[in-house]
């Protein structure tokens, strides 16, 4: 377990944990506030389970009013507070602190309306992502973003860490998607940041909150756009005699004037794993395996297809499957979607990273990191939203050899690194949390990540929302950054990770 | 003290005008007025110079010396441009090669000057004023990848990247949009920028009135048709204050019917273009003798018209924007003066309205009706009849304490376009 710098503890907030659980006892109901050992055990994690610390006390207001006063006493008291929405970031971000309050947002799980006319909805930020979907679809609307955990994740979590998912090309993440926020701040403020209507006015404070990882405020609702399904979707799994091959086609499709709304690429590694874990019907004989999504119109749909084949042909492509109804096209994708559980029944441990690049460098980090592999004698697998260029290798270890872990560790932050040097940036979608913390001076110099800060300061002069999270405390760059897993088990194993 | 309060006490010489012509020097001289406290106005070529409240600072900085493509990179689908770049020149790069800015840049000088003038990139962030395509691809805000800038403390910061997903930190581009040079002087840009479609085709629909219009262009948005543009120009009202031109601007032969115009633009291939108007002309039930389509040249036409609000090409009144929830536009409409000329766009969740004979006291008693429909107003045009409002923009206390926080972060002393937004900001 890698040794992890954290905000000084408060040994005085410590020490009257009695009188601050008396007093958020006066706030919310009692039944809400847990203070006891066991009661707090399952809050000690969220989605990057290899970091643990349980926190002072647990409470979880039900209303906007309640967050407020909770923020408000703890503001005044210099109490630190962790918000947290379904738990299952991967980055570390609602990981808790020994001396804090975390603030659960769990209560609030209603979707307060559904607005056909502003093409709209409004949510509390404990719905999961994909009930939002779920709420529309009967009219043949949906929300775009769809990040991999979306049965399980909360918009409120999606707003803080600006989730992806596969569609992020055609349809942009989360913060291309939100109309307005209801924010508290550290001091109790509440805060309506845009509304139904596009881009409020002043400065973008929709903007700034979102991806903001829980350091600049509460999310107490959110107000997001909805889309029409397109008439047709339909998906090609085209596989590649070299990775090279796939990464031109991939480079020429974009070329040519095609955004497909969603393009995904896999390593023959990778192929294997997960046929062999859900029967998706994958080309064997292949080194690069890619899964294109097209939508629109019928007529769109197989115009498109026919382009994209006949750039596929055009670089070497010796299979190529289209996927002839709704069950197939999501056959197709269940292969993608088990990726990670797939890595699990290869070795007991990986550590998945999420850095994006620039498309056409696909081969050469791909080459890199199986040099690297070579250098660390690691195996990996490699999957990659190939249309936004954000790609998650997956180092397979066993922790149980302490030596593999030490170097499961450097080989991460190798990749990482070489993101970097070759454009790209640490995270595309997992956020940095603590995770890729000691990471940013890699992409900022200290100017820049002092200006981040000084924005910190002033919607939160001391310091207390979830403190320790995204910059680092120590001036140097730690080697570290990864998801780790062991024995195939996530925080939440059932939820499907690409 | 803030600068802008200073301004009061002080007797400024005629504005001098300095050209940087790198980031260092943009540096340098901001470095140099934080230290001697001197305010000043940044500006790109000047283009919106008009949006805003007037600046009275006793140097200007213009960035239109910072020039050139940094780099284009069609299949990684971004354009990196120092600020000072001509809009027009990235748009005629990108069209090479098949590309565009999606967000539709307005080319305000249509408005200001009577004809083209397209500003800077560094303009067009700063106002993040986006035309037709807004409701369907975003406003510049969702198209700016990372910026370089330089901050009140005349520090050199950056933000984002070239790429479109990276979570890396608080995206800080968002932030500098729309804030009008009163955060930092950007010094580079990169733009997301994406295809431009083979083929583009707008459905008219003739004589709608606003009873019904909105509701036309509300089902056609949200059927599956992918709409990229949905404007109604309705007729003109009897005014003598104001020019008559719905049919000089919109002089086009595909057009059948004179009167209002209800407009539907389709882009895609030319068969998918052509499918999804017959889908469209049959989902809204409209006749065949009330429809006129434009042809790719004329539908280009038009949209330019209506990015670029030529229809209120050189006016002498006061311009303002409302952006509302698209479903309260005609609520609203209803309670605005019908001798105001308008159109809406982005399938009417912005009303743009020319106001003959304005007064502070109309322009704020329209700002409270905005704001009860949940939406806001911006002044974009002053007249000789109104050359000044107080509140060009519109905000609550709340925003106003956290926006100070933020400028202050940025730029402590207050020397970046004092004022330029909110009086204290």
């Amino acid at each position: 377990m890698t040794n992890l710098l954290m905000p000084k503890i408060d040994r005085k907030v410590i020490l009257k944990k009695d009188i601050i659980v008396k007093n958020l006892k006066k706030i919310v109901n009692p039944e809400h506030v847990l203070d006891h050992k066991d009661e707090l055990k399952p809050f000690e994690t969220d989605g990057l389970s290899a970091y643990k610390q349980k926190p002072l006390i647990v409470v979880f207001p039900k209303n906007t009013d309640e967050v407020s006063k909770i923020l408000s006493y703890c503001n005044k008291e210099k109490i630190k507070v962790v918000p947290r929405g379904a738990g299952t970031g991967l980055s570390g971000g609602s990981l808790p602190l020994a001396d804090c309050v975390l603030l659960c947002l769990g209560k609030f799980n209603k979707i307060l309306e559904i607005d056909y006319k502003n093409r709209c909805v409004v949510a509390q930020p404990g719905v999961t992502n994909l009930s939002i979907t779920q709420a529309v679809q009967d009219k043949n609307f949906y929300y775009a973003p769809d990040p991999s955990s979306q049965i399980a994740c909360s918009i409120g979590g999606n707003v803080a860490e600006n989730s992806g998912g596969v569609h992020s090309l055609k349809y942009g993440t989360t913060t291309n998607n939100l109309l307005g926020v209801e924010v508290v701040f550290m001091d109790g403020t509440v805060s309506k940041l845009g509304g139904k209507s596009f881009d409020s006015e002043g400065y973008d404070f929709l903007g700034l909150v979102t991806g903001s990882e829980g350091l600049l405020c509460v999310i107490t609702e959110v107000t997001v756009k909805i889309l029409k399904k397109p008439q047709a979707t339909k998906v090609a799994l085209i596989g590649f005699p070299t990775i090279e091959n796939g990464g031109n086609c991939v480079s020429e499709i974009i070329s040519n004037g095609i955004i497909p709304a969603g393009m995904e690429m896999m390593d023959k590694e990778l192929i294997h794993a997960t046929d062999n874990f859900v029967k998706a019907g994958y080309p064997r004989n292949v080194e690069a395996m890619l899964i294109v999504e097209l939508d629109g119109t019928d007529l769109d749909v197989t115009e498109l297809m026919e382009n994209v084949n006949k750039i596929a042909k055009k670089n070497k492509a010796t299979s190529i499957k289209i996927s002839k109804n709704e069950k197939e096209r999501l056959k197709f994708w269940a292969g993608r979607k088990a990726a990670f559980p797939a890595c699990g029944d290869m070795a007991p441990d990986y550590y998945c990273m999420d850095g994006t690049i620039p498309r056409g460098k696909l081969v050469e980090v791909l080459k890199e990191i199986k040099r690297l592999s070579k250098k660390y004698n690691l195996p990996v697998a490699n999957a990659f939203h190939a249309g936004d260029g954000n790609l998650h290798p997956l180092i397979m270890y066993d922790s149980n050899d302490k030596k593999a872990l030490e170097k499961t560790e450097k080989f991460g932050a190798e990749i990482l690194k070489y993101c970097v040097k070759v454009g790209g940036v640490l995270t595309g979608e997992h956020g940095v949390g603590i995770e890729k913390r000691e990471l940013m001076c890699e992409m900022f110099s200290n100017t820049d990540i002092q200006q981040q800060i000084k924005i910190k300061k002033a919607l939160d002069l001391s310091l207390l929302l979830n403190p320790g999270k995204v910059y680092p405390i120590l001036r140097k760059c730690a080697e570290e950054g990864r998801v780790h897993v062991h024995g195939g088990k996530t925080k939440f194993p059932n939820i499907p990770r690409y | 003290m803030f600068m802008e309060e200073k301004q009061n006490f002080q007797i400024y010489r005629d504005t001098e005008t300095l050209y940087p012509k790198n980031e260092q020097e943009v540096a340098d001289i901001i470095k140099k007025f934080y230290k001697s406290n001197i305010p000043i106005e940044i500006i790109g070529s000047g283009s919106k110079r008009e949006i805003g409240k007037p600046l009275r600072c006793e140097k200007t900085l213009s960035l239109s010396k910072l020039e050139g493509i940094i780099e284009y990179l069609s299949e990684e689908l971004y354009i990196k441009v120092k600020a000072g770049t001509r809009i027009e020149i990235i748009e005629n790069e990108l069209k090479k090669n098949k590309q565009q800015l999606v967000f539709e840049p307005i080319d305000f000088g249509y408005l200001f000057l009577g004809k083209s003038n397209s500003g800077t990139a560094a303009g067009q962030v700063a106002c993040n004023i986006s035309g037709p395509r807004r409701f369907k691809a975003g406003s510049t805000r969702d198209h700016i990848l990372g910026f370089r800038a330089v901050n009140g403390r005349g520090e050199i910061i950056k933000s984002g990247g070239t790429v479109v997903k990276n979570v890396t930190g608080y995206d800080l581009s968002k932030l500098i949009c729309n804030s009008y040079g009163t955060l930092v002087a950007l010094t580079e840009v990169t733009f997301k920028v994406l295809p431009t479609h083979e083929d583009n085709k707008t459905l008219v629909i003739h004589n709608l009135s606003i009873d019904s219009a909105p509701e036309y262009l509300q089902k056609a948005i949200s059927s599956s048709n992918d709409v990229s543009g949905a404007s109604f120009i309705p007729t003109e009202p009897i005014c003598n204050n104001c020019n008559m031109n719905i049919e000089n601007t919109f002089k086009l032969n595909d057009l059948k019917n004179k009167g209002s115009l209800t407009a539907l633009r389709l882009e895609g291939s030319k068969k998918s273009v052509d499918e999804r108007i017959k889908n469209l002309v049959k989902e809204l039930k409209v006749s065949e003798q009330n429809i006129s389509i434009l042809e790719s040249l004329q539908s280009e036409i038009f949209w330019k018209k209506i990015r670029n609000l030529e229809f209120f090409s050189l006016t002498k009144n006061n311009i303002f924007r409302i952006v509302i929830p698209p479903a309260e536009c005609i609520n609203l409409i209803y309670e605005l003066p019908k001798n105001f000329k308008y159109f809406l766009d982005w399938g009417g969740a912005v009303i743009w309205m020319e106001a003959c004979q304005l007064s502070e006291q109309k322009f704020e008693s329209i700002r409270k009706k905005v704001i009860k429909h949940n939406g806001y107003i911006s002044m974009i045009k002053y007249s000789s009849f109104l050359p000044y409002v107080e509140d060009v923009f519109t905000i609550d206390s709340n925003r106003f304490t956290l926006s100070q926080s933020i400028k202050k972060s940025f730029d402590p002393k207050g020397i970046l376009n004092p004022g330029k937004m909110y009086t204290g900001i």
